[in-house]
């Protein structure tokens, strides 16, 4: 830490850039972690349900997209919201 | 040591400016989306002599309105909704025709990975599904059924009708354009990633181009299936807006 306060005196830009980069990978990562293991649930019960009935696939499909679509949205704000820091 | 120098996302993405200025300035991505519009009509137009025995381009157009109107409006709208049939097949093939830029040899830059053109077609999208609950339920009762859902107690509308609020006017369209503009955004980067991690293990190394050489072979049918998949995703999330305004939640 007592180094870290060094450099940042040193050269605060260098600093900043760099825990901006860092700041990055955090926001993509955290916002990855829930639609992750929410398009697992989506999908994994979409399997479910296709392998009960496989006379409802088409349908079981159709709302698999969409509930994917639905939970991908945050996993993709994250991805945009990591570009638009900028440090 | 191994060179790798990772252009900016600006030089990604961000094309000079060919002739014009301003507001109006035409680059690489805007005379993409013309041909998009060009591919798009004349696609649709030299299918329109109907023959009995449909062939070629025909075949194909009838298998794209028998996909909307079958798969996305029947299923999601009902029969009410064959009227939008045109608006959401335009929207499907313009969309699919600018993401499949992507992976086409010497193209290879999305048009809607530029956050214009889905911003644009979602805005659309915003004022007729709009437009359509307002005609449809009137005034008040598209207020009502938007913003108090029935079925829900009392005390939870303190909660519900602001969340329901957000979710019309907010949520709803940025959701829909950051969606298509991301996906196609993150296909781009990732295959220019691995074209350049290609491109700098084999100057250095010939066999280690190996591994992400066929990954990117990989990606590029990955993001074929990305293209198809985010242009259904848009124009089904369009008709099940449209879907919602027509008939209320009862």
């Amino acid at each position: 830490m007592h180094h870290l306060l060094a450099l940042a005196a040193q050269d605060p830009g260098e600093l900043a850039k760099g825990l901006t980069a860092v700041g990055r990978g955090i926001v993509y990562g955290g916002a990855a972690i829930g639609p992750g293991i929410g398009i697992g649930i989506v999908v994994g019960n979409a399997i479910t349900a296709m392998a009960r009935q496989p006379e409802a696939a088409g349908m079981a499909r159709t709302t698999m997209f969409l509930g994917i679509a639905f939970t991908e949205a945050l996993a993709l704000f994250g991805f945009v919201l990591a570009f638009i820091i900028s440090g | 040591m191994l060179a790798l120098d990772f252009p900016p996302i600006s030089h990604l993405i961000e094309w000079p400016t060919l002739f014009g200025s301003g507001a109006f300035a035409v680059n690489k991505v805007v005379l993409l989306m013309w041909l998009a519009v060009i591919i798009v009509t004349v696609f649709f137009f030299s299918a329109r002599r109907a023959a009995l025995v449909p062939s070629g381009t025909q075949n194909l157009a009838e298998a794209v309105v028998d996909f909307i109107r079958n798969d996305i409006i029947l299923q999601t709208i009902g029969s009410e909704g064959l009227y939008w049939t045109p608006f959401l097949l335009t929207l499907f093939t313009f969309i699919f025709v600018c993401n499949i830029f992507e992976v086409i040899p010497i193209i290879q830059m999305p048009v809607t990975a530029r956050m214009a053109l889905p911003f644009f077609m979602t805005m659309i999208v915003f004022f007729i599904y709009h437009f359509i609950g307002l005609k449809h339920q009137g005034v008040g009762g598209y207020f009502k059924s938007m913003l108090f859902p029935p079925g829900v107690p009392k005390a939870l509308y303190a909660l519900v009708t602001p969340i329901e609020f957000l979710t019309f006017f907010f949520t709803r369209p940025l959701s829909l354009a950051v969606r298509l503009f991301a996906n196609l955004l993150a296909g781009h980067l990732l295959l220019a990633t691995f074209a350049i991690l290609t491109a700098a293990l084999f100057s250095a190394t010939y066999v280690g181009a190996l591994i992400p050489g066929s990954l990117l072979v990989a990606l590029y049918g990955f993001e074929v299936l990305v293209a198809v998949l985010q242009a259904f995703i848009f124009t089904i999330l369009t008709a099940v807006y449209i879907g919602g305004a027509m008939h209320p939640e009862h």
